[in-house]
């Protein structure tokens, strides 16, 4: 185990992967400039700086990937997306199926999001929903330092596309990561949540940041005499549905908490889910926490409150515990 | 085809020379102002234009005031230039709710409608794919008014600059394109993403006339954009003005240039567009040490007034956090 940030977890992962297949290689505005240590080992042919033009970056990427190579793009802020969106949901996304097979696209998409640097709407956009909602696509959004490691490689060797979402609020947090050493033992498989803390009372459902104020929110929930388990969902696409359902089984109760808005958020399709698979499992109803239906504002306290916090959190999760609908059903 | 009854229109006074250097000096003490907040703790990131201040002043000098800009991410020269209000232009970078947009825009997105700066983008290319709308109000709605529209050499390698001006020739709109090629790209120098030096070639296929101008010479740049402004304002047809420049800085602030050549930076801070206009005017008699002294004194003063009101404005209520997202 070492201690690294996010950012350089991230960078560690690419560093493997370029190392163990020849086949793959990185590209993206300042790609080159800001990735010194992979310019360096690998050379300017597999890492590339690029035009400034997401679109054709994008469809370069899927070009590539349906022929032969394994590129790695870096659209650097999430809302910039919006120019590589017909290269990701018309031609990666749909051309596998629409070819009948006859090509795959595995390729990465990196693009950073979330509160954090006070940027404003157009550098900070929690889009991940819009990538879940079109087939073809996977989307991956770790919390982790070691998770960021883990998921990158495992999206590298993806034969589908994979947006990987960044959350610049958690970039250069350290945590303990493990080194090469472990080999595959680093990875971690897409589709694959994870249990950050166990509990009996409520679930608490989230990915990326909010996953902290979660784990906090729990930790002043133990205070108080309720026993919160911690769900990590980690990709988003596909949906890890039986660690999910079988948390919710367990608990009767869930909170559903993410940074991106409300409406036809991930976090509505989780509560979909635990409707229609686990609804005679719940002691109460469903809550979800999330960001508002507003861009976010650059101001930071506006931007830091755009995000569900931990109190929040340990209050609905507190007045979910003390309902019951088994002793009193409502319905 | 005008559904209103054109406004006459009036050149502005001419500004002085001198004029024009306070002009540059304003922005460039108003971006100093920017670096030291980041030299003295956490601030937002900003994109500044220093080594740009000419483009800005030369450009928005020749314009009038029924005319419309759209810029970008670095934007302070053209809003200053415009006359926009330093302190609520910083306030607006810190989030204030006294700034410009309520604190939601922050430093890239400053949109100040009462000065005809409309729809400011950081999407790279934005503005490009929304100036020809806005001049089709323009000639649709009446008014002599034109629209400018600033945009970087980067964008210019985004597939909607080459839509933005096809279309803006196939339906004869008024916008003045301004490409302050600086040279830099972000983090990427622009010969790494183009084959030629230069933007404005790429204006002639598309039936559009160019000019590429020094863009660290305000006077020059005062002179083509008022021939090209001209030009515009007369044909109601877009034209292409590129003002040849360097961005100073790293591509934001906090800042670094390890990845700028030392020569180039070097040569081009040899040819800064303020330094040049002070020797010349020192050297034309128009202003003797004392006298430019006390220009930058001016500038700053103004500034540090601005800063003053900016620190101590408030932030916008939690309140107002999704207040006002829909009409
Ligand atoms: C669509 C999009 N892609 C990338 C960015 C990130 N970005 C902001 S400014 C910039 C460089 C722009 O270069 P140029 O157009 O030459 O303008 P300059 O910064 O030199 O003034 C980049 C890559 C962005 N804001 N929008
Ligand atoms: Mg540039």
């Amino acid at each position: 185990m070492t201690q690294m940030t996010f950012h350089d977890a991230v960078e560690a992962a690419l560093h493997e992967e370029m190392a163990r297949d020849p086949r793959v290689l990185m590209f993206g505005e300042g790609t080159a400039t800001k990735r010194k240590g992979l310019l360096k080992a690998f050379g300017p042919a597999r890492v590339r700086n690029t035009p400034l033009a997401e679109g054709i970056i994008t469809g370069t990427a899927a070009g590539a990937a349906a022929t032969g190579l394994r590129p790695v793009v870096d659209l650097t802020f999430a809302p910039f997306l919006c120019f590589a969106m017909d290269e990701l949901v018309n031609s990666a996304g749909k051309l596998r199926y629409m070819s009948g097979g006859q090509f795959s696209f595995p390729m990465v998409a990196l693009a950073m999001t979330g509160g954090g640097w006070s940027v404003g709407a157009q550098h900070n956009h929690n889009l991940e929903a819009w990538f879940v909602h079109a087939p073809g696509l996977k989307v991956v959004m770790p919390s982790t330092p070691a998770d960021a490691k883990g998921l990158m490689k495992a999206a590298i060797r993806d034969e589908n596309p994979v947006l990987f979402f960044m959350d610049i609020g958690l970039l250069f947090t350290p945590g303990d990561v493990p080194g090469e050493e472990a080999g595959d033992e680093t990875m971690v498989p897409l589709g694959q949540a994870a249990i950050c803390r166990e509990g009996t009372d409520v679930t608490l459902i989230s990915y990326a940041k909010t996953v902290h104020a979660c784990l906090a929110a729990a930790e002043t929930l133990a205070g108080q005499g309720v026993s919160a388990e911690v769900v990590d969902l980690r990709t988003l696409k596909p949906l890890d549905e039986a660690t999910i359902l079988a948390s919710v089984r367990r608990t009767g109760r869930a909170v559903i908490v993410h940074e991106a808005s409300r409406l036809c958020g991930v976090g509505a399709e989780i509560a979909a889910l635990i409707s229609e698979q686990a609804f005679e499992s719940l002691k109460a109803p469903l809550v979800r926490l999330t960001g508002p239906d507003a861009p976010v504002s650059a101001s930071y306290p506006l931007e830091q409150a755009f995000a569900p916090q931990a109190d929040a959190i340990a209050e609905a999760a507190r007045q979910l515990a003390a309902r019951n609908l088994e002793a009193a059903p409502i319905w | 085809m005008r559904l209103s009854a054109d406004t006459p229109s009036t050149p502005p006074p001419a500004p002085t020379r001198l004029d024009l250097l306070s002009a540059m000096l304003k922005i460039r003490a108003y971006e100093e102002q920017i670096v030291a907040f980041h030299a003295a703790g956490p601030f937002p990131n900003v994109c500044t234009s220093v080594g740009q201040e000419a483009a800005a002043v030369g450009v928005v000098s020749a314009l009038r005031a029924e005319d419309q800009i759209l810029t970008n991410h670095r934007s302070a020269g053209h809003l200053l230039a415009r006359g926009a209000d330093p302190g609520r232009m910083l306030a607006e970078v810190m989030g204030r709710s006294t700034g410009y947009c309520q604190g939601r825009s922050g430093t890239l997105h400053i949109s100040v409608k009462e000065l005809g700066v409309v729809l400011t983008s950081t999407i790279v290319g934005g503005e490009l794919s929304l100036a020809p709308g806005v001049a089709l109000s323009r000639a649709m709605l009446g008014g002599e008014g034109i629209v400018v529209c600033f945009f970087g050499d980067g964008a210019a390698c985004e597939g909607i600059f080459h839509e933005s001006l096809n279309l803006a020739s196939v339906w004869n709109l008024p916008v003045l394109y301004v490409c302050e090629n600086n040279q830099w790209q972000a983090f990427v120098h622009r010969t790494e993403t183009m084959k030629g030096d230069f933007v404005a070639p790429w204006a002639a296929p598309y039936g559009i006339e160019s000019l590429t101008v020094d863009g660290n010479d305000v006077e020059a740049v005062r002179k083509a954009a008022l021939q090209a402004a001209a030009q515009v304002r007369e044909t109601r047809r877009p034209f292409l003005l590129e003002a040849w420049t360097y961005r100073q800085r790293g591509h934001m602030e906090p800042h670094d240039q390890s990845y700028v050549d030392p020569a180039e930076l070097e040569a081009w801070l040899a040819k800064d567009p303020i330094a040049r206009l002070e020797a010349r005017l020192l050297a034309d008699g128009e202003l003797t040490t004392a006298s430019l002294e006390a220009l930058h004194a001016q500038a700053r003063h103004a500034i540090d007034a601005a800063a003053e009101f900016a620190t101590s404005s408030p932030y916008p209520d939690l309140s107002d956090l999704a207040a006002g997202v829909y009409a």
